[in-house]
């Protein structure tokens, strides 16, 4: 894979949550507001990119066994600094996006990319992929948090979007909301695949 | 008293998988039959129950006194690592027939948000001993229950007309979003 193709293969070809179905947890629960979804994708993202430049760094000296207990040593100690970072800097943030923080641990996007692509590839290429892919999935929390917050609550990033007289549609910021929202952006992604004639991923 | 409404609370009202999300890597991923989200369900009751009472313990009698709260989410995930780890181990050289049914999905675990996200819960809620194992008991039997349920929903969606597009995981969200409708009914029944 060249550096190009690295840095915008997260934007399609394996757009997180949709296409690379992975990382559902947070696309789900923090994607009640825009602002929430865009929070916790720039934190993924933080993570990913250094996550993926230490193992990549560290690729020819962590041994073969014992490497998903040394990434996850990586990837918690970077979680624990973004945590540190978040309630410093944007405490109301860290508030609301709450236990979902530290469990970027257990997101398996991060986890996935180290382990397909950071163990096997240089350090350049291996940043490239976890911006590429980080940012893919900052966009598509941002805009599941967009059409959930401008539907279910009536406003964006905070912002009267329509009328006095429009009625929440309350629904959609409630736990069933985010399952049929992402359901329904999934049939029409795919359903946009099919028509440029590209194969599906997800089974 | 106390105790049944929390329990009750955690696998109906507030239940994990379809309120607060956690564990949906393999609610997708693992649900496409009934035998194996069996498998799963029972696996994650059994080291869920282990690693609570383990990070529990962790949190209280070390973290807590050395004032060390900042390191917790690098010890909770190391704790559940090697917890998981021993059980194969642990399995393997113990209970042959248990180690096949459950192994395979022992490894899945580690990265299962609601095993980790329980351990956390706890500690938010600020639970003591018995809350606290009565809750992750609870709650990973919600899990287990709602994971069931949805496999064997996805069994009769093998044989049913879905369009094209909605196919494999698409139209397991949707059925997801209606079970997770269905649940919300429960809300009202403990406060």
């Amino acid at each position: 894979m060249t550096l190009k193709q690295a840095l915008v293969h997260g934007l399609w070809e394996d757009l997180p949550p949709f296409r690379l179905v992975l990382g559902l947890c947070p696309a789900l629960a923090v994607t009640s507001s825009a602002e929430n979804g865009l929070g916790m994708g720039l934190a993924a993202t933080f993570v990913l990119v250094f996550s993926n430049m230490f193992i990549s760094v560290l690729r020819k000296v962590i041994p073969d066994k014992v490497r998903i207990g040394s990434f996850i040593v990586v990837i918690a100690t970077l979680v624990v600094l973004v945590e540190m970072i978040m309630k410093a800097y944007f405490f109301p943030l860290s508030q609301q996006l709450g236990i979902f923080i530290p469990l970027i641990v257990v997101n398996c996007i991060i986890l996935g990319r180290a382990e397909a692509f950071a163990s096997r590839n240089p350090v350049l290429l291996s940043m490239a992929d976890g911006l590429s892919v980080g940012i893919g999935f900052t966009i598509s929390l941002a805009v599941l948090g967009s059409i959930r917050e401008i539907l279910g609550a009536g406003t964006w990033f905070g912002w009267q979007v329509f009328g006095a007289s429009f009625e929440p549609f309350e629904f959609m910021v409630k736990a069933p909301g985010a399952f049929i929202c992402l359901g329904i952006i999934l049939g029409l992604m795919n359903a946009y695949s099919r028509m440029r004639g590209e194969t599906f991923i997800q089974t | 008293m106390e105790l049944l409404y929390l329990a009750i609370g955690a696998i109906f009202v507030n239940n994990i998988l379809l309120a607060q999300y956690l564990g949906n890597c393999p609610f997708c991923g693992v649900s496409k039959r009934l035998s194996t989200s069996v498998g799963m369900g029972v696996a994650v009751i059994f080291v869920c129950t282990l690693s609570s009472i383990f990070t529990w313990l962790v949190y209280h009698y070390i973290l807590n006194p050395y004032d060390m709260e900042f390191i917790q989410t690098l010890a909770f995930i190391l704790i559940i690592a090697s917890l998981v780890q021993f059980v194969e181990i642990f399995m393997k050289k113990q209970s042959k027939g248990l180690y096949n049914a459950l192994g395979i999905y022992l490894p899945l675990i580690t990265t299962n948000c609601a095993v980790m996200g329980i351990a956390l819960l706890n500690i938010k809620h600020e639970f003591n001993f018995f809350e606290m194992l009565i809750f992750s008991i609870a709650s990973a039997s919600g899990f287990a229950l709602a994971i069931i349920l949805f496999a064997g929903l996805r069994e009769r969606l093998m044989i049913s007309p879905v369009p094209r597009a909605m196919q494999g995981t698409a139209i397991a969200l949707v059925t997801a979003g209606v079970m997770s409708l269905a649940f919300l009914g429960f809300r009202g029944m403990v406060q």
